[in-house]
């Protein structure tokens, strides 16, 4: 097998934030904190979670707009934290992003093509070649020439999608890290969006990283699903294994949460979580979920739970995982 | 059947704009019965939030033209003056809005905000107080007596959701509107928030208008359904025939893209072509333009409300003819 | 973009204050183009003798001097004109370079500048200038200079608030994520998104820009005889005030109509593209 598209081991990223009245002292924040995971080359990898567990804070370590501060993430052969000049070129062309919200997404005082230009203008592609490439990366995205010229706020939120992931495809890339794509689009048009992206995924062979809060699209869409709690990797494994029959509790309480598409399905037995996941500054030691967790025992209360590998490439930071013989 | 509460007759509303009308509804037949969860559901600019809005009084003002009736237990609110709305708002009517932050005042207490809406009913404080506290406990707030003593801004987006429903419910209304309840928190939270709302209609028997784009929610607490589509009803009935049997084509093809299954098991379904903006007010089906089913009629004929059983109506002129659109 | 600007154009049209200020301005501009044609003589002749007043001869008489008072109050219109586009020239460059770097890159760079910004803030405007003008020496330029250095502040504070916010933007994340330089995500990709806004604040403040300067040149430390600068003409008028009141008055017109003009189009301009006062 060859080697990995991601490699991360013991990813943190710690935020300082000053506290007190005159802001003499300082806390820790721990965003993202130790996180180990592997992402295979044309893998579609879904990680969610509640808002302020780390997902986007993670994400954003890997498109390099934020600095991790401990561990090793190696993309695609490049090593992060030793990343040469060249280096960084290489993975700002093969690690392209999309937002979520459509209307900012793209610069408002450019036009549709030379938004799309832009990646490959600053990575020395030729104008007349940027050009072209712009008509086909936008005919990929199965969007009229006609809207070359447009502007973004003549668009609607759909297309607005269609032409950032055009603008994405650009510089051809190996991996997308798509942060909510559908959260601010309507069904129909969240259909659209998710079947696009997985032409293209099929076509390209392109590794997709997904963060989204819509528990019914990460099933629908996922190879492999990753579930982050305060800052953590808690669970890590196949889609219908981690959707279906979770081993965290919290994986199990998030599954519970996510809402039927049936009402047929209302007698099913539901778990749902009490309270919210709470904030990132006091953090006890032990178990993070240990405060909302029904098979919580105080051994969770002390010990910091392990990685342990339930089954090859499954995952699972937990003292008393569910569903294991 | 239950206690007729709210009925929506021929209800139509456009907005003045430039160069003409705007149809932000039109013609809509609703009525939500006591003890009911009826969700309106539908596509951004749909207009289920005008009408939610309507109901209230709440519209802006100044550019828009209702017509049709509003009929609150027996009266139609539109003949109401603005005194006679204010009594029944909160009272009668009770709205909770998608951004639980802004509903919020953020100077007071949000026990006392509560307790402001129960002193409106001329109850003494020490009693009202009790009573918020009780609130607390019934949208199930942890810590209900540390809770009622925070700021807004001091409570997670669950919690002051909580303090939202609990302000509604203080004065116990008999139609509750919830206008995207949960647009704005974490499925988790949103859970917990469905569970209240089950809870409510059980303890209170309060009505419920539920205004969503999200079918999740649908499925998991409506009795009833209104599907939308530009300004339209185009179906209604109960909520598991709809699911299970949909008729009007549009509500065909929505369920068939909601993310049911996985990849392996195939594409989703997706509806080409855009919600039309409608500026003029011509008959014709306003779906024809991206219906697969599509007639020469549909184009310039209105189909009529069909009712395929007492309790299921339709918009379509498949109907009429008996036919379904085939799944 | 065609359809946005028509309706820009519209909106131009149907705002009464930006279409007054706006012919208050153009005729403030013409009368400086064509100032050689218009005036009846040059701003130093001494064409008659001293203190006529106004007559068929010379419509708003002459000075001490005996230089005819309308060829220089319309030469003073190219004074203040220079003042006008040198001036906002000055704020924005500073003002703009600053509220970008500040908002941009944070920290010390902010720090530091935040803080000469509320010590601006905190010292009465025309003292500053009038100790800057004493050190870099009396002139119309040198005054000019000094009027920017009091005011860039005005610029720079909101234009750092909304780099801030632009820049956590989606657009601007993406630019970085494919490998933007931070110049190119100042210049390219935030400031053209602050333009309205700067626009808005050019036009507001640039009637207190002018007054600034007139102020200075009132004061002596501006422009110096024999310039026709309205300022200077009006404190040199001061002191014939009671006999020949028109040697203060009518510059004090022209200062009036030109400000009005600016202040005005300004309020248009505010009222068309400010999003906080559109309503949709």
């Amino acid at each position: 097998m060859s080697a990995p598209m991601i490699e991360m081991k013991d990813v943190q990223k710690y935020f300082r934030v000053s506290k007190g009245l005159f802001k003499t002292g300082t806390e820790q924040v721990k965003a993202v904190d130790h996180i180990t995971l592997s992402v295979e080359e044309g893998e579609i990898v879904g990680l969610v979670g509640e808002s302020g567990s780390g997902k986007t804070t993670l994400a954003r370590v890997l498109l390099s707009l934020t600095k991790m501060t401990g561990g090793d993430a190696v993309i695609d052969g490049v090593d992060l934290s030793k990343a040469t000049h060249r280096d960084m070129d290489k993975l700002h062309r093969e690690i392209a992003v999309v937002f979520q919200d459509p209307a900012s997404n793209l610069n408002p005082r450019e036009t549709v093509e030379s938004s799309i230009m832009r990646p490959m203008v600053i990575h020395g592609v030729p104008r007349s070649k940027a050009k072209e490439k712009a008509r086909e990366v936008l005919q990929m995205v199965k969007m009229d020439l006609k809207y070359l010229d447009s502007f973004p706020h003549q668009l609607s939120g759909g297309q607005l999608q269609r032409i950032a992931i055009a603008r994405a495809l650009a510089l051809s890339p190996k991996i997308m890290i798509l942060d909510e794509p559908t959260s601010a689009l309507d069904v129909s048009v969240q259909a659209q969006i998710l079947n696009l992206l997985l032409d293209l995924q099929e076509q390209m062979h392109l590794t997709y990283i997904i963060i989204t809060h819509d528990l019914n699209v990460i099933k629908y869409i996922s190879d492999k699903i990753a579930v982050m709690y305060l800052g953590q990797l808690v669970e890590f494994g196949p889609a219908d294994v981690v959707g279906n029959h979770p081993s965290h509790p919290y994986t199990k309480g998030l599954m519970d949460a996510a809402p039927i598409l049936d009402p047929r399905d209302r007698g099913k037995e539901k778990e749902i979580m009490k309270g919210d996941p709470g904030s990132l500054i006091d953090l006890k030691a032990g178990c993070r979920f240990y405060a909302r967790c029904r098979y919580a025992t105080d051994e969770c209360k002390e010990k910091d739970p392990e990685n342990r590998i339930l089954a090859p490439g499954h995952q699972v930071a937990c003292v008393h995982p569910l569903n294991i013989e | 059947m239950s206690e007729e509460l709210l009925r929506l007759e021929n209800l139509s509303i456009d907005y003045k704009v430039k160069g003409g009308y705007l149809s932000a509804v039109n013609d809509v037949n609703l009525s939500v019965h006591r003890g009911e969860i009826l969700a309106v559901v539908g596509e951004s600019g749909c207009g289920k939030s005008t009408i939610a809005h309507a109901i209230m009084n709440l519209l802006p003002g100044g550019n828009e033209e209702i017509e049709g009736k509003i009929i609150f237990k027996g009266e139609d609110l539109r003949t109401y003056s603005r005194r006679q709305m204010e009594a029944i708002r909160g009272k009668n009517i009770g709205m909770i809005f998608q951004n639980p932050l802004d509903s919020l005042n953020p100077v007071y207490k949000t026990g006392k905000q509560v307790e402001e809406a129960i002193l409106l009913d001329g109850i003494d404080r020490v009693q009202a107080w009790n009573k918020v506290l009780e609130l607390y406990k019934d949208v199930k707030m942890p810590d209900a007596e540390v809770r009622a003593n925070s700021f807004p801004h001091e409570l997670s987006g669950g919690m002051r959701q909580r303090v939202m429903i609990a302000m509604m419910l203080s004065r116990n209304p008999e139609l509750l509107i919830a206008d995207e309840p949960t647009t704005a928190l974490d499925v988790t939270i949103e859970a917990q928030i469905l569970e209240i709302i089950k809870d409510l209609k059980k303890t209170y028997d309060t009505a419920i208008m539920l205004i969503t784009h999200n079918f999740g929610l649908v499925a998991e607490v409506a009795d009833k359904i209104a599907v939308m589509y530009a300004g339209e009803v185009i179906e209604y009935g109960d909520v598991y025939e709809i699911f299970e049997k949909p008729l009007h084509p549009y509500t065909t093809l929505l369920m068939k893209a909601l993310p049911r299954k996985t990849k392996h098991e195939g594409r989703l379904q997706t509806i080409d072509g855009n919600v039309p903006r409608i500026m003029d007010k011509k008959p014709g089906c306003r779906f024809a333009n991206r219906c697969p089913y599509a007639m020469d009629q549909c184009k310039d004929v209105t189909p009529p409300e069909v009712f395929v059983s007492e309790e299921h109506k339709c918009r379509c002129f498949l109907m009429e003819e008996g036919k379904e659109a085939e799944a | 973009m065609s359809s946005k600007s028509k309706e820009t154009l519209h909106a131009c049209l149907h705002n009464v204050n930006f279409m007054i200020g706006f012919f208050m301005l153009l005729s403030v501009v013409l009368v400086a183009i064509f100032a050689d044609k218009l005036a009846p003589s040059g701003y130093t002749d001494f064409v008659d003798n001293a203190f006529l007043s106004p007559s068929q001869s010379h419509w708003f008489g002459t000075d001490e001097l005996g230089r005819d008072v309308l060829s220089r109050v319309i030469y003073g219109t190219r004074i203040t004109l220079k003042v006008a586009i040198l001036g906002a020239s000055l704020e924005l460059i500073i003002g703009v370079v600053v509220g970008l770097s500040c908002g941009y890159f944070g920290g010390a760079i902010d720090h530091v500048f935040t803080f000469l910004t509320d010590l601006t803030w905190c010292i009465p405007g025309t003292i500053l200038a009038l100790a800057v003008v004493t050190l870099i020496g009396k002139s119309l330029t040198n005054s000019v200079i000094a009027i920017a250095m009091v005011c860039w502040a005005s610029y720079a504070r909101p234009i750092r608030a909304k780099t801030m916010s632009l820049k956590t933007m989606a657009f601007v994340e993406t630019g970085k994520a494919f490998g933007e330089s931070s110049a190119a995500l100042m210049f390219r990709y935030i400031l053209p998104n602050v333009i309205p806004s700067l626009i808005v604040m050019v036009s507001t403040t640039l009637p207190g820009t002018i007054l600034s300067t007139t102020t200075l040149s009132f004061l002596g430390m501006g422009s110096q005889a024999p310039s026709p600068d309205w300022g200077l003409n009006l404190s040199k008028g001061m002191d014939y005030i009671g006999s020949a009141p028109w040697l203060s008055i009518f510059p004090g017109i022209a200062l009036v109509y030109t400000v009005l003009g600016f202040s005005l189009l300004g309020e248009g301009i505010r009222d068309i593209l400010d999003p906080h006062l559109k309503s949709q």
